[in-house]
């Protein structure tokens, strides 16, 4: 047994851990620690096992890397498009138009290369200082077309690279590892992991996995398409567009490890608001001009929204006319307001879907009040009214309509709930951050896999409920067979009343959700302390924003804004006032 | 930000050796909280990722599941929280093993369709997951072979794990061999004890019956050392030394066995077991030791628990004795077995109260009753002497009643309902009984007549 023989093997022992290791008389290793033996015998050199000759002719001069893992050489920015290319595959089986792919997502990710200076421009900063030796090389390889090299000149070529299939992305030609990634646990699978983690330029916005959405979130607004981005993160949160592990993805031989993981890695699901600053943040970047207009045919249009949130909620559809009329008055249907602009001096866009919903909650408060006292004397009354006319089209009852949200909300979060305790975030390609970790962790994974078998053979054959088709759509009421009733076709006549000519609403107060809003840069529009507020205004707020699966804080802000912009003149009297909170309406 | 990330996991990483001996050998404290509340101060207040909200949540619906005995719903969550064995957080990752082994072998143990091979592959793939959790699930697998009858399988479980080894033993780990050798001798103790049983069907004559106690003879020796060791480390270790006691003296080792007991209820490590006194008496009293020393262990096991059995018992060897101290000890026994709401219906009890009182008023000890009664003047009449009780007591065991309404009498006077009721009573049989109380109680009640309630 020689201690000094097994100095080479790095790994850890699978029993305990430890990087400790002495040699058996048959040259096997075995843990001094632990006493473990391992079925490692001295690595003989490793390249006599390279049988294959195209990989060996890859790995040449690159030696150390390769005894290690033996996978194509891949910059950390052709993960990033491989991302970005399944992504886009998935929105294109959603039903989004061709275009999104081939055209704009990537123009905006040309793009992106271009002002981050990685690709399509004179000097591309990830190969600085060793332009020399890739220009040579590229003499003498020239027949092989690498990914890179294209991306390197600077004509636009609209759809050519992507419509080549980057499951295959092409060898670069050879360069030298940086020599910091020599060291034995600062390594990584693509050729500039460690420097792309340890890159920190000023101006520069360095590509992540949230913002590869971000960019999918744009050109799906580019083109108009109809998903919001409560929509798309919640296609994210059902698997069906990669996001979590999207790496696992990458063809078999490109290897992510080490740094890879920090830069690939993700647990967590996208979250609205940060994928929202990274969309403005990264629209800035690249230096977008104004998108294209959203009008009032546009599904990102208010009203067109309101319709469809109407429905999604169950509330009649002649609340539409309300929402339109609070549209109109508060100007968010104006163009200008709703089109992005990145390079406006205003840097913001409009988060449709919750501005849309906010709407529905004013048009609540408008009708209901929401004082936990006008909304269920109103009911009464509907009731009574409904007991009477059987035969005619039902007066909208909120207690009823209460009763069968409140059930069916609940059934769906606990449901949500369940899926999400079950969610599986580890994939078969474990990430290790250094080699020594390697085995540990595939033996670990091995394990796992090996449990999980045991343990669903006690769940048994009860098959996993078919996954639904992708729908923008969670709710369907209209189904005569859910048991829910459906409250689209009943009336709001038991609460407007006529006035002149035009019908006006039969409650004439109003409260305000909000009369601070914060001017400091905190970047809050307002805080939600839901003890404040009535018990309907919070049930009405929780099933809003677990539809958009966002944070009621999000829309309550969006509601306080609505109400800033409809009651200006009297929010500005009140300010003066400052006393009294409620506000007689016209 | 992922830089950070990286800097902090490799610090992690590194901290990898030293926390793993500092959590897990420290006997000491271990303060989750605390864990906690650090990781937020590393991570910055960052929001927790969202792999670590699931998989939490995920061990509250398991937890949910085994408590409603929904073991299908468990397993399914079960699939899901195996991953936490991947967990990026070192800490976490290091804790998951004993988690799941804990979630798993009991989902494993009630669920329908597992059985012992399920188990067994599932204690074997868990063992080796980390050093330091593989004898405690061996143990612990050993038990579930146990109590599935399978001792054969489990003694080999308990030999493997009996000699397994690693790098540097921790204390912990120390005590854990030790159990698994006593297991083990508990085993062998089973088998010895089986003999026996059968051995005592045989004739004593019979040249089998000679060549196999010499063969348990063996086996006894061989188990001694097995649970020896365990008996030298604090704790409670009452089946272990019960059956080590029993096949010590079956070896007519009496001093050994003497000395194992002594030891086991007099040495100040160990925790307070009033077993271990329990044990030491029986023994004593089978050895026909002199009274003095029964007296002496039985005082300790009344400190500890005054409402045991065994009180009565030691108010007898009380009386028994001459000296005073004794005598009016005696009588607090009694009077303190009685302060349980679990003995209020001895009638033993009673008798002897009865009794006592009644010869200790005679030797003219007022003081002593009026000591012991000072204290429970306020609550034992409703506790012991209600009207409620009265009626319900004869209806019950009229014997009984006769006790206590004596008692009550030279308490509380003749006055009182309880003594009134049962002297009421017209009995044929306890007729004369009664008649004779009266007399007593007229004579000996520390009640002026008149001050009654």
């Amino acid at each position: 047994m020689d201690l000094e023989e097994a100095k080479s093997f790095t790994e850890r022992c699978s029993q305990c851990a430890a990087v400790s290791w002495g040699l058996t008389d048959e040259g096997k290793y075995y843990c001094t620690s632990c006493h473990n033996v391992t079925d490692r015998s001295e690595e003989v050199v490793s390249t006599a096992v390279i049988t294959n000759t195209k990989i060996n002719s890859i790995s040449r001069g690159l030696r150390k890397r390769s005894k290690h893992e033996k996978g194509w050489d891949w910059y950390v920015c052709e993960g990033f498009q491989c991302i970005l290319y399944h992504q886009a595959e998935a929105l294109k089986t959603l039903g989004v138009g061709a275009e999104l792919k081939n055209e704009v997502l990537h123009n905006l990710w040309k793009r992106y290369l271009q002002k981050s200076k990685q690709a399509y421009c004179k000097n591309p900063v990830r190969t600085r200082g060793r332009k020399a030796k890739v220009l040579g090389d590229n003499l003498q390889s020239s027949d092989c077309a690498s990914e890179l090299e294209l991306l390197s000149d600077t004509t636009l070529e609209s759809g050519a690279e992507f419509q080549s299939d980057p499951q295959i992305p092409k060898p670069f030609p050879l360069v030298k590892a940086s020599p910091k990634s020599e060291a034995a646990d600062v390594c990584s699978g693509s050729v500039d992991g460690v420097e792309y983690s340890e890159w920190k330029e000023k101006g520069v916005l360095k590509m992540t996995v949230p913002r590869t959405l971000a960019l999918c979130y744009l050109s799906l607004l580019w083109q108009r398409e109809t998903i919001t981005l409560s929509d798309l993160l919640r296609f994210v949160e059902e698997d069906r567009i990669p996001y979590v592990n999207a790496f696992q993805l990458f063809p078999e031989e490109m290897k992510v490890y080490g740094r890879d993981k920090g830069i690939f890695a993700v647990e967590s699901w996208p979250d609205y608001e940060d994928i929202y600053k990274n969309m403005i943040e990264v629209a800035i970047f690249l230096d977008l001009p104004r998108f294209p207009d959203v009008t009032e045919d546009c599904y990102l249009h208010p009203n067109i929204l309101c319709m469809k949130y109407l429905l999604e909620l169950n509330l009649p559809e002649e609340m539409h006319s309300l929402t339109c009329q609070v549209v109109k008055m508060t100007g968010i249907g104006e163009v200008d307001f709703l089109t992005f602009d990145p390079i406006a001096k205003k840097k913001r866009t409009v988060k449709y879907d919750v501005q849309a919903v906010a709407v529905i909650v004013v048009v609540l408060k408008l009708l209901f009040l929401l004082d936990d006292k006008l909304e269920w004397s109103y009911s009464s009354l509907a009731e009574a009214y409904n007991e009477e006319h059987r035969e005619d089209e039902p007066q909208f009852d909120f207690r009823k309509w209460y009763q069968v949200m409140k059930k069916t909300f609940d059934e769906k979060r606990q449901k949500w709930e369940e899926a999400r305790a079950k969610y599986s975030w580890k994939t078969k390609r474990p990430i290790y951050r250094s080699h020594i970790d390697k085995s540990v962790m595939y033996k670990r994974r091995e394990m796992v896999e090996h449990l999980q078998k045991q343990f669903s053979a006690l769940v048994g054959s009860t098959p996993v409920a078919e996954k639904k088709d992708p729908s923008s759509f969670q709710f369907n009421w209209t189904e005569g067979d859910t048991g829910s009733p459906c409250f689209h076709g009943h009336s709001l006549q038991g609460l407007l009343r006529t006035k002149g000519q035009s019908l006006i609403t039969k409650n004439s107060l109003y409260w305000l959700s909000t009369q601070k809003f914060c001017k400091s840069y905190c970047k809050h529009v307002t805080t939600y302390e839901e003890s404040n507020f009535s018990l309907s205004y919070q049930f009405i707020l929780s099933i809003f924003s677990f539809l958009l699966r966002i944070k009621t804080s999000i829309l309550h802000e969006e509601v306080s804004l609505i109400e800033k912009k409809l009651f200006e003149k009297k929010y500005n009297e009140s300010k003066k006032r400052s006393r009294p909170k409620k506000v007689r309406r016209h | 930000m992922s830089d950070f990330d990286e800097e902090l996991t490799k610090l992690a990483l590194a901290e990898d050796g030293k926390r793993e001996t500092s959590v897990f050998s420290n006997p000491g404290m271990h303060f989750p909280w605390l864990q906690e509340r650090i990781e937020t101060v590393v991570t910055g207040g960052k929001k927790k990722r969202d792999f670590a909200q699931t998989t939490s949540a995920c061990l509250s619906f398991i937890q949910e599941a085994l408590l409603k005995h929904q073991w299908q719903q468990a397993a399914e969550y079960m699939h899901s929280y195996l991953q936490t064995l991947e967990d990026s957080d070192t800490y976490k990752r290091q804790n998951a093993p004993e988690v799941i082994w804990k979630l798993g072998s009991e989902i494993l143990f009630y669920h329908p369709k597992s059985n012992v091979e399920t188990f067994n592959n599932f204690a074997d793939r868990m063992k080796n997951i980390g050093v330091l959790n593989y004898l405690k699930i061996s143990l612990q697998h050993a038990l579930y072979l146990i109590h599935h009858g399978k001792l054969e399988d489990a003694n080999r479980n308990l030999s493997d794990a009996e000699t397994w080894r690693y790098g540097e033993k921790s204390s912990s780990q120390e005590v854990l061999i030790n159990l698994v050798q006593a297991y083990k001798g508990l085993l062998q103790y089973h088998t010895w004890s089986k003999k026996k049983t059968e051995l005592s069907e045989i004739d004593k004559d019979d040249y089998a019956y000679t060549s196999e106690t010499g063969n348990s003879g063996n086996q006894s020796c061989r188990t001694s050392t097995s649970i020896c060791a365990l008996l030298k480390t604090p704790g409670v270790w009452d089946p272990f030394v019960k059956s080590y006691v029993e096949m010590l003296e079956f070896c007519e080792d009496r001093d050994g066995a003497r000395e194992i007991l002594t030891n086991y209820a007099y040495d100040e490590k160990f925790p307070s077991n009033p077993n271990a006194h329990i044990y030491l008496y029986e023994f004593l009293k089978r050895e026909k030791a002199p009274r003095a020393k029964l007296i002496s262990v039985l005082k300790i096991l009344h400190e500890i628990v005054p409402s045991h059995p065994l009180m009565l018992e030691f108010h007898t060897l009380l009386r028994k004795s001459d000296t005073e101290e004794h005598q009016k000890l005696g009588l607090s026994v009694l009077f303190e077995f009685l302060d349980f709401a679990g003995c209020t219906k001895n009638i033993t009890a009673w008798k002897y109260l009865a009794k006592c009182l009644k010869q200790t008023l005679m030797e003219g000890h007022l003081v002593w009753v009026e000591e012991e009664w000072m204290s429970r003047r306020s609550w034992w009449p409703t506790f012991h002497f209600s009207f409620f009780w009265a009626k319900s007591d004869w209806k019950a065991d009229a014997d009984l009643a006769c006790e206590k309404a004596f008692v009550v009498g030279i308490l509380l006077g003749k006055g009182c309902r309880y003594f009134r009721y049962i002297v009421k009573q017209d009995h044929e049989t306890l007729k004369k009984k009664i008649k004779r109380m009266k007399k007593c109680v007229k004579k000996y009640s520390i009640v002026n007549p008149g001050v009654c309630t």
